[in-house]
């Protein structure tokens, strides 16, 4: 009884927290739902909200879903080999392999983009090399495949961390066993691997699959300006057109796709809570 | 024979990725001693980037608010993480799972939505400036520090701090003398995370921070359209080989602290083995 007590009373030391989040987290969220129900002259409207469904928004909203999937699903395909590749190192040479992996994000991002667009500009070092080999120039600047060399070389980083944390813990007595018993590479993968990282691939898709979508800086360093992301329509309304009720009205839209996120992680972080007894 | 093929094939695809993640690196790193204000034509070797980059007020302002942001911002969330973390792991299950999906919003939602949803809450109360990026900052790094001290709370001996309150020791000598040492890797980790995540956010704080104040990131995006000044490829440069060097130095004194630990722990099992036999 008297232990209970206790517990309840170090509950008390969240109360910072607890007014930070209902402050910084919760009131600006009523605050972005109350613009975007609301019209530009005052007074209730769902227009804003229901503004996804124009052309031009729902446009740039199908190319932000291509972008994001596309990424995700690039960034799984490149990361598996990797992490695998990194297991078979040895301890030490892990921790520096993942050092390494994870350096590069003390280059400012936009400057990383910036020199993305220079090298595959059409006399940028992509072309110059590739026409030393005797092909033809390629044309990629500008184009949707630029943006999305963009999204996975600046998102391939929360594919591989996650995926490697789950895939370190992997026993490997497990890979053992089932060699001994005669399993192939293939069936050791999708019956074993595969299994046991999902949970670090989970977080690896809600970590690439929105922030992708949602980039703005990204399409318009590399799309040319051409290329709108449902990120850019929704900076546009703010810095230019000043139409923050339709700003928020499509930031508000987008939540769909992080609530869809939260449902993943959420089922992981349950199970992933062991009992706390004490 | 066919381990050691795997092995190289394997090292052969880390170096890929490795090259894909390091390209744009090398273009900045080679721009930056580059005689000319031209982001395509080598002009040869120069340090003048690096001679100018010390006597430009405007960068080292922008260097100066960036380092005073992080490191500010990333203590502050530190201390009202490490204490919302103690509490909410006191929590009942259902508590617990409610804070907890509270801590995964401004980590999901897309990076735009937090950003523009500060702002629009801000306006009614502060002049938009340094002191709302610092509150925005805190705001999406308290979720960094608290995910990284709950896996070391929820593996904690608890017993020890109980033991110690026993034997009389008040909650704040316990807390100090036997949880915080125990959670001290997750405390630390959470920092730099923090600290991290601050320098290398650009969108939060493009919609948070008003006219006047700058970051690097606010400061590059502005210069995207006039043309980046090479002096911004000298600093980046110099920013990147000193985070290089320092967590060179962490690795390894990190790797021979490993070996220690391993040397303790293997030492610890063949004890725990020798129990079980008895």
């Amino acid at each position: 009884m008297i232990k209970r007590k206790n517990i309840n009373k170090r509950a008390w030391f969240s109360s910072p927290y607890i007014i930070w989040v209902v402050g910084f987290t919760v009131i600006p969220m009523l605050v972005i739902f109350r613009y975007a129900f609301t019209a530009r002259e005052g007074g209730f409207s769902i227009e804003n909200v229901l503004a996804l469904f124009d052309p031009i928004h729902f446009k740039a909203l199908l190319f932000s879903l291509k972008i994001a999937l596309g990424c995700t699903v690039i960034c799984i395909l490149l990361a598996y080999p990797m992490v695998l590749a990194m297991r078979r190192l040895n301890l030490g040479q892990r921790g520096f392999a993942l050092f390494i992996v994870i350096l590069p994000m003390w280059m400012n991002f936009i400057l990383r983009i910036l020199a993305w667009q220079m090298i595959l500009s059409p006399n940028g070092i992509l072309n110059f090399i590739v026409q030393k080999l005797g092909l033809q120039p390629l044309a990629i600047a500008n184009t949707g495949t630029a943006v999305m060399i963009g999204v996975v070389y600046d998102y391939l980083l929360y594919m591989i961390l996650p995926l490697f944390n789950a895939i370190a813990e992997i026993d490997e007595d497990i890979l053992e066993a089932a060699r001994d018993l005669g399993a192939e590479s293939l069936t050791i993968f999708f019956r074993i691997i595969l299994p046991l990282s999902l949970p670090g691939l989970l977080s690896g898709i809600v970590m690439v699959f929105v922030p992708s979508m949602t980039s703005f800086v990204i399409s318009d360093i590399l799309g040319g300006g051409k290329m709108q992301l449902i990120g850019n329509v929704i900076e546009q309304e703010f810095t230019k057109s000043a139409n923050w009720n339709l700003g928020s009205g499509l930031s508000v839209t987008l939540m769909i796709f992080v609530l869809i996120s939260m449902a993943f992680t959420m089922k992981n972080d349950v199970e992933g809570k062991k009992s706390a007894i004490w | 024979m066919v381990e050691k093929l795997k092995d190289l094939m394997s090292r052969c695809y880390i170096a890929l990725i490795l090259l894909f993640l390091y390209i744009p690196i090398f273009v900045l790193i080679v721009l930056s001693f580059n005689n000319s204000r031209s982001r395509v034509v080598w002009g040869g070797f120069t340090l003048d980037w690096y001679r100018g980059l010390f006597a430009n007020a405007q960068i080292r302002e922008a260097l100066i608010t960036t380092l005073v942001l992080a490191f500010a911002s990333a203590l502050i969330a530190t201390i009202i993480g490490v204490s919302g973390a103690l509490g909410i792991h006191a929590m009942s299950r259902r508590n617990y799972r409610i804070m907890m999906i509270f801590t995964n919003i401004p980590m999901l939602n897309a990076d735009i939505v937090t950003g523009i949803a500060l702002m629009l809450w801000f306006i009614h109360f502060i002049p938009l400036g340094f002191g709302s990026v610092l509150l925005a900052h805190i705001t999406f790094n308290i979720p960094y520090v608290i995910m990284s001290v709950m896996p070391q709370l929820q593996r904690m001996n608890i017993s020890i701090y109980e033991a110690a309150r026993d034997l009389g020791a008040n909650a704040l000598y316990g807390f100090f003398k036997i949880m915080l040492p125990q959670l001290m890797g997750g405390v630390l980790s959470g920092f730099f995370m923090a600290f991290t995540m601050s320098i290398d956010d650009f969108v939060i704080t493009y919609f948070t921070k008003g006219a006047g104040v700058n970051t690097l990131s606010t400061m590059i995006y502005g210069e995207i359209r006039k043309g980046i000044k090479p002096e911004m490829y000298a600093l980046s440069t110099l920013i990147f080989l000193v985070v290089l060097c320092l967590l060179l130095v962490v690795n390894h004194v990190g790797a021979r602290n490993e070996k220690k630990n391993r040397k303790y722990y293997l030492a610890q099992e063949s004890n725990e083995r020798e129990e079980f036999t008895l």
